[in-house]
């Protein structure tokens, strides 16, 4: 099979995969449903935040997880309403499977109940931080 | 409870990777084109080396410190090495059911599997992506079912 045919169809198939999967990196999508699912501080290993508490997903072969650990981890001392949880995918697999966490980094938002109110996949912007932040209520 | 267990990991030029992703993308695309096993082979025994000894031990990446990091005016930005040698690992497998689907007549087989790993390069070279943070949950969710 010598032909360029299949070499430039991955690489257009990749390159419209690829826009699309940068494009929507870190973007903070809302629950479709209205209530979440609910976690208590049991679970996160930490107490949940006056009025949002951000809870990452991580695991060792991802290198967006430290970039956005350090991000988050570093916002979260400037908004004395909301805590930051971190936590090892790996090693919660029974809460990444109730949560349907497919890739990592995972940054869930939940509100003061602890119930999950959206998420962003991959390493967010500061500034999609904050509207993720501002969108909880 | 939190945190990912802090074993004590080794950091390397996170460019490093990158640009053996580019070679990678290169050369695989060579054997999607060519259909030559031996070009697949080559790449195997590559993705070999970067998934057991590492891939900083590569001939990519002895490429990559001998002509460009010298070269390179950006600041040094490290990454933990096992995000990359996960990935690595992914072309190994990709590039073994290549060949053996090369070994056994199965040109179709061939043809999938290196344009997988193509694409995984590619994306990886051009994008940034990272195969481990989308792969590897999944694996791990599968592998305890």
């Amino acid at each position: 099979m010598k032909s360029v045919l299949p070499l430039l169809a991955v690489l257009a198939a990749a390159s419209v995969f690829g826009i699309w999967f940068r494009h929507t990196r870190g973007e903070f999508r809302r629950k479709k449903t209205v209530d979440g699912p609910r976690l208590t501080s049991d679970q996160i290993g930490i107490a949940l935040g006056e009025r949002v508490t951000m809870v990452q997903f991580s695991s060792a072969f991802c290198s967006p997880c430290r970039a956005t650990r350090v991000l988050l981890e570093q916002m979260v001392q400037t908004m004395p309403d909301v805590a930051y949880a971190h936590i090892d995918a790996e090693s919660h697999l029974e809460l990444v499977r109730q949560l349907n966490i497919l890739s990592t980094p995972t940054t869930l938002f939940l509100n003061r109940d602890g119930t999950e109110v959206g998420r962003a996949m991959g390493t967010p912007k500061r500034s999609q931080v904050l509207t993720a932040v501002a969108a909880v209520q | 409870m939190s945190s990912v267990t802090s074993v004590k990991s080794i950091e390397i030029d996170a460019r490093g990777p990158r640009f053996s992703a580019a070679i990678t993308t290169l050369v695989l695309a060579l054997a999607l084109v060519t259909g030559s096993v031996w070009v697949a082979l080559f790449q195997a025994i590559v993705f070999a080396i970067g998934a057991t000894k590492g891939p900083q031990f590569t001939p990519y990446a002895f490429i990559y410190r001998s002509l460009i990091k010298p070269r390179l005016k950006s600041p040094l930005r490290t990454e933990d090495v096992r995000p990359p040698k996960f990935a690595q690992s992914i072309g190994l497998a990709f590039t073994l059911v290549a060949i053996a689907g090369a070994a056994t007549g199965t040109s179709m087989v061939f043809t999938v599997a290196v344009a997988a790993a193509l694409a995984a390069a590619f994306l990886n070279a051009a994008f940034d992506f990272c195969l481990g943070c989308q792969v590897y949950l999944l694996l791990a969710r599968i592998r305890s079912n």
